[in-house]
């Protein structure tokens, strides 16, 4: 990391890595709502940031003026050249319409919720054998050991990979996302032990197809054809980088959160039925997921003047802290009944593993709760955040009380 | 009481958020794709309508529409 200037106002200057915006963004959303709805930063190439609902909502339900062919920012300011083609890199996420319907109708009934929903028992078993796998000296690392572990083993059961190689499956989707961001030749260098892997995995299939997520992608079909096994790939790919830090930030986030506060976690433990609430109102709370768009062409749109290629920073965290959608928006409510939060997103690129998210968030709190009905911080500043666009706790002691 | 309150969802703006029918699964059902439909004719009564209208506020896309008919 090269050291960048530190911010003097979020409204002119913003940063997203900046350490006081990954450590504790929401009184500078908060700010930025009160006095500058949409911030501006010459960092990146030029950004913008809308703080609010109504800006967040806009461009994400905007697929006329802003383009996913990115959708994480990163440094210089994309040229044509740089850009996937409309389809994109990684179909549907960085698609724009037309394609995006279809790569998306492809991969979505794999995610319905009844598909998904039979899946609990299984994760489940999952959270009480990590729980197992846990020594307790009275202090629990609730991310790296718990949180981290749970989806790759869900998608790794999705896909019908075997359970021994759990190891060298968590390896390669470190690989996929730490590096997916970096530069292509870097990536392609990094990718070929993964792909070889996945690679394998994927031709045993196609000889003998199973019920499974990976012979589900391996029969999809486009216009009556079969996807190239590179599409098969791909898909995987991007639903292991959706899929992972999102979910792990997520219960991460979580568990942080009842660990501050004992009644919620006493509720929690004594009213079950009131999961479900609770869980959307994690998910306002702490919503994990900012994405990102590029400007069309030059524009002004919500008051600004938006040049081509600008990033649009999509703060989804930042619109489910808005006031004017959210009574006492600022206040963790775990009961709150009405909650039109938008942590998976708005219109047509919708999460489409909100269902197996949600599942898997009820069921890593609850198995985790029942285990350990009572516990706390061990030390609040030893408690670091994952930088970037997917926020979660990444080192989180616990301290196991009786 | 006068007219008939009837719960619809607009197919266009519905993304299958979910929120739907895992709050009124008996109002609210999904389809292959996950997204929200209403089970049979929508008609609500008095002791569906608050369950329908809880619904309704948790739609992330503001699909549901509660339509009152004489
Ligand atoms: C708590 C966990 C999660 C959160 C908060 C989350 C959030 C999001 C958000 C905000 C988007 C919209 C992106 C955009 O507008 O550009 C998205 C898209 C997506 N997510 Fe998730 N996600 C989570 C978990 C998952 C899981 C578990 C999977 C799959 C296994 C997944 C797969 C996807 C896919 C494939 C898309 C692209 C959809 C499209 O472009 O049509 N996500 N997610
Ligand atoms: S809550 Fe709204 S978006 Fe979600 S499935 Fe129901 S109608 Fe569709």
């Amino acid at each position: 990391m090269t050291d960048k200037p530190p911010v003097l106002d979020f409204a002119t200057d913003f940063d997203h890595t900046d350490p006081e915006w990954v450590s504790d963004p929401y009184p500078i959303w908060e700010d930025l709502r009160q006095r500058c709805p949409v911030a501006h930063t010459d960092r990146f190439g030029g950004a913008w940031f809308p703080a609010t609902h109504a800006g967040v909502s806009a461009i994400a339900k905007d697929t006329v003026n802003f383009t996913s062919r990115d959708v994480i920012v990163h440094e210089g300011r994309p040229t044509e050249e740089d850009l996937p083609a409309p389809i994109g890199l990684a179909p549907p996420i960085t698609s724009d319409p037309p394609f995006h319907q279809i790569a998306r109708k492809l991969i979505l009934p794999a995610f319905s919720p009844g598909v998904v929903n039979a899946l609990e028992p299984q994760i489940r078993a999952l959270c009480n054998s990590l729980l197992d796998d846990i020594i307790t000296e009275g202090v629990v690392n609730a991310s790296m050991n718990y949180a981290r572990l749970i989806p790759p083993s869900v998608i790794r059961e999705m896909l019908g990979f075997p359970a021994e190689d759990m190891d060298i499956f968590i390896r390669c989707v470190h690989v996929i996302t730490e590096s997916i961001d970096r530069p292509e030749e870097e990536r392609i260098e990094l990718f070929a032990p993964v792909e070889e892997y996945f690679r394998t995995k994927i031709e045993e299939h196609m000889e003998n197809p199973r019920d499974d997520l990976t012979s589900f992608l391996l029969n999809a079909e486009i216009n009556g054809e079969k996807l190239a096994v590179e599409h098969v790939f791909g898909t995987m790919v991007l639903i292991l980088v959706a899929g992972i830090d999102t979910t792990w930030g997520a219960i991460g986030a979580s568990l942080w959160h009842l660990a501050q506060h004992p009644d919620d976690l006493a509720r929690l433990v004594n009213e079950p039925d009131l999961m479900p609430v609770a869980i959307e109102e994690f998910l306002r709370f702490y919503a994990p997921v900012t994405m990102a768009r590029l400007v069309k062409a030059d524009m002004d749109y919500l008051g600004c003047p938006m040049k081509e290629y600008d990033w649009i920073l999509l703060g989804f965290p930042a619109a489910n802290r808005d006031p004017v959608v959210f009574k006492d928006a600022d206040k963790f409510i775990i009961d709150r009944a009405e909650n039109r939060h938008v942590a998976f997103g708005l219109g047509i690129h919708r999460c489409i593993g909100s269902n197996l998210a949600r599942l898997e968030l009820r069921v890593a709190i609850e198995e985790f709760i029942k285990r350990y009905p009572k516990f706390e911080l061990e030390n609040k500043d030893d408690v670091t955040w994952a930088q970037g666009q997917i926020r979660g706790p990444r080192n989180l002691p616990l301290r196991i009380l009786s | 009481m006068g007219g008939n309150v009837k719960v619809v969802i607009d197919a266009d703006l519905c993304q299958g958020q979910g929120r739907c029918f895992s709050i009124a699964p008996s109002i609210f059902n999904f389809d292959d794709l996950g997204n929200g439909f209403v089970i049979g004719d929508g008609e609500l009564s008095p002791e569906t309508i608050d369950l329908a209208r809880l619904a309704q506020a948790n739609c992330p896309e503001h699909a549901i529409f509660i339509e009152e008919s004489s």
